[in-house]
């Protein structure tokens, strides 16, 4: 595949055009990716050895201290433990989170109860919220728990309920013209009709638990990444530390990116309905 | 003579959030068989009086009677082609055609090989398995009436049906209406504001006056339509009624 042929390429997912390659999987793409990578961490090396601060490894020895930490187990027992609130949080906003917003954009009165709420929880400060969970509930698994629901369940429910409520009125006619039950409605237009944006929700929530979960651990007991960030930086392991933090980074860039990608494989511009 | 009105609308009255008066006193018939259109300028209330008729709008008074019988929702009998097409985006133009029939329960084979006939018949035989997102204004039109046709009912409600479609297309697509209608004897209501477009299809055409909408006049063209498209485009009953209905409409448009 040479580059001339990757730039005539039209945007992925152009319907009935299986011979065109798809950016993303040429060459020269790659190679373009590649470099930035390489520049980026050039930067990086370069400002470390400097140095701009006594705090700041330059990438090798941060790349190091990465590899030493996946060796010695330190890093994946940390992740075990991090995990764990994040997907439990996730789980319970996808299942409960999309309902109420299917279920507020389906009934005004669902809608008049708990909109107020959702609106409340997007705007309040998290890391405010967070001394009043602990001390409701402890410095246990449910307050983190808790805190990834907090951050991920407004733009979940949000998102829901925008794409039910908006769905497209004609099709909402259609449909009853042709004599179709309100479950009809609901089923075969409203829910696909909001299917794309119900999803998108879930990408962003996750995006928030994410840093939900980080909070958690730095606010509530060092545990996970969050405990090899702290503990880290107060022995004054700057190349550890950095590790942690890139790492949790790179694993929330990987799937967030992996969940978009999906994305647009289930619900390609030309079908989607929101 | 109940056997030769397909529809009637008696005393119809419709008012928007309790003070837009829309539609009043509307009472009109449209004989079986027949393309009757509501033609006026926007606001008249053309698009709100057809979907009372379809059963999508309750009115605030009035009845609307189907075959001598007062209907009070959406019914088999009548089918709805809309101005912007309502086609689901993530279903193919198979699917789509079906899902009138997919809504009453049919099962898929037999749904499906119904949908066909009728994809050919608007042709567009060969596009089944597209998605409506693929298609040109003028096809995915096509899709929206062969969904309306495979559904069977005697009653066609078009609102606007052409006026999201490019000109060249819109006149095509008015022949070969015809020529459908012709051969499959629906009564048509349809919903314009083109003069020309009513004139060229109508065998009556019903003009509302705008604010509050109400039947200022009834016309019947009287053009002979066994002759060809060009033929009917010259004729001098359609350039007459054309004249006419301007002479009509012009005193409503500011």
């Amino acid at each position: 595949m040479t580059a001339g042929v990757s730039r005539g390429a039209p945007s992925p997912g152009a319907p009935g055009d299986a011979r065109v390659p798809r950016p993303g999987i040429t060459s020269s793409h790659l190679f373009w990716q590649l470099a930035s990578f390489a520049l980026f961490f050039g930067l990086w090396e370069i400002a470390g050895r400097w140095p701009v601060s006594a705090a700041f490894p330059p990438f090798s020895a941060t790349f190091l201290a990465l590899l030493h930490m996946i060796g010695d187990g330190s890093l994946g027992k940390a992740y075990l433990s991090t995990l764990q609130p994040l997907v439990i949080g996730i789980a319970i906003c996808g299942v409960a989170g999309v309902g109420f917003g299917i279920g507020m954009g389906l009934s005004r009165t669902v809608e008049w109860l708990t909109l107020p709420i959702f609106i409340i929880l997007q705007a309040a400060p998290m890391a405010a919220i967070i001394p009043l969970i602990t001390y409701i509930y402890g410095i246990g698994l449910t307050s983190k728990v808790l805190a990834v629901i907090f951050l991920a369940a407004p733009v979940i429910v949000m998102n829901s309920y925008k794409g039910i409520r908006n769905t497209n009125p004609s099709l909402i006619q259609m449909c009853r013209s042709f004599q179709g039950t309100w479950r009809q409605e609901v089923v075969k237009i409203i829910l696909p009709y909001a299917a794309a944006l119900i999803f998108t929700g879930l990408r962003l929530g996750l995006a928030m638990g994410f840093i939900g979960v980080v909070i958690a651990e730095l606010l509530i007991t060092p545990t996970g990444i969050g405990d090899l960030i702290t503990y880290h930086s107060s022995v004054a392991d700057y190349p550890e530390m950095f590790a942690a933090i890139s790492s949790i980074i790179l694993i929330a860039a990987v799937s967030l990116h992996a969940l978009e990608r999906v994305e647009h494989r289930l619900f390609p511009a030309e079908i989607r309905g929101s | 003579m109940q056997n030769d009105i397909a529809v009637e609308v008696r005393n119809i009255r419709k008012t928007y959030g309790g003070n837009v008066e829309a539609l009043r006193d509307v009472s009109l018939a449209f004989p079986r068989g027949k393309l009757c259109t509501l033609l006026g300028p926007s606001g008249c209330g053309k698009t709100t009086l057809l979907k009372i008729i379809a059963g999508l709008i309750p009115a605030n008074g009035g009845e609307v009677l189907v075959d001598g019988r007062k209907v009070n929702g959406p019914g088999p009998e009548r089918a709805f082609v809309f101005q912007d097409f309502a086609l689901m985006p993530w279903a193919t133009v198979l699917r789509n055609v079906a899902f009138g029939l997919e809504l009453r329960g049919m099962p898929p084979a037999e749904r499906n090989d119904i949908a066909r006939r009728h994809i050919a018949e608007v042709g567009l035989a060969g596009f089944e398995a597209s998605y409506p997102n693929q298609l040109s204004g003028g096809m995915r039109q096509r899709v929206g009436l062969a969904r309306a046709l495979a559904v069977n009912a005697d009653i066609i409600l078009m609102d606007e049906p052409f006026s999201a479609i490019d000109e060249q297309t819109r006149r095509k697509f008015q022949e070969e209406l015809l020529d459908l209608l012709k051969r499959l004897r629906k009564t048509v209501i349809f919903v314009t504001h083109s003069i020309e477009e009513a004139a060229y299809l109508s065998d009556q055409i019903t003009l509302l006056s705008p604010r509050p909408g109400r039947v200022a006049r009834t016309v019947e063209p009287g053009i002979d339509r066994s002759r060809g498209p060009d033929e009917i485009r010259r004729d001098r009953h359609y350039l007459d009624t054309v004249d006419e209905i301007w002479q009509m409409l012009k005193q409503y448009v500011d």
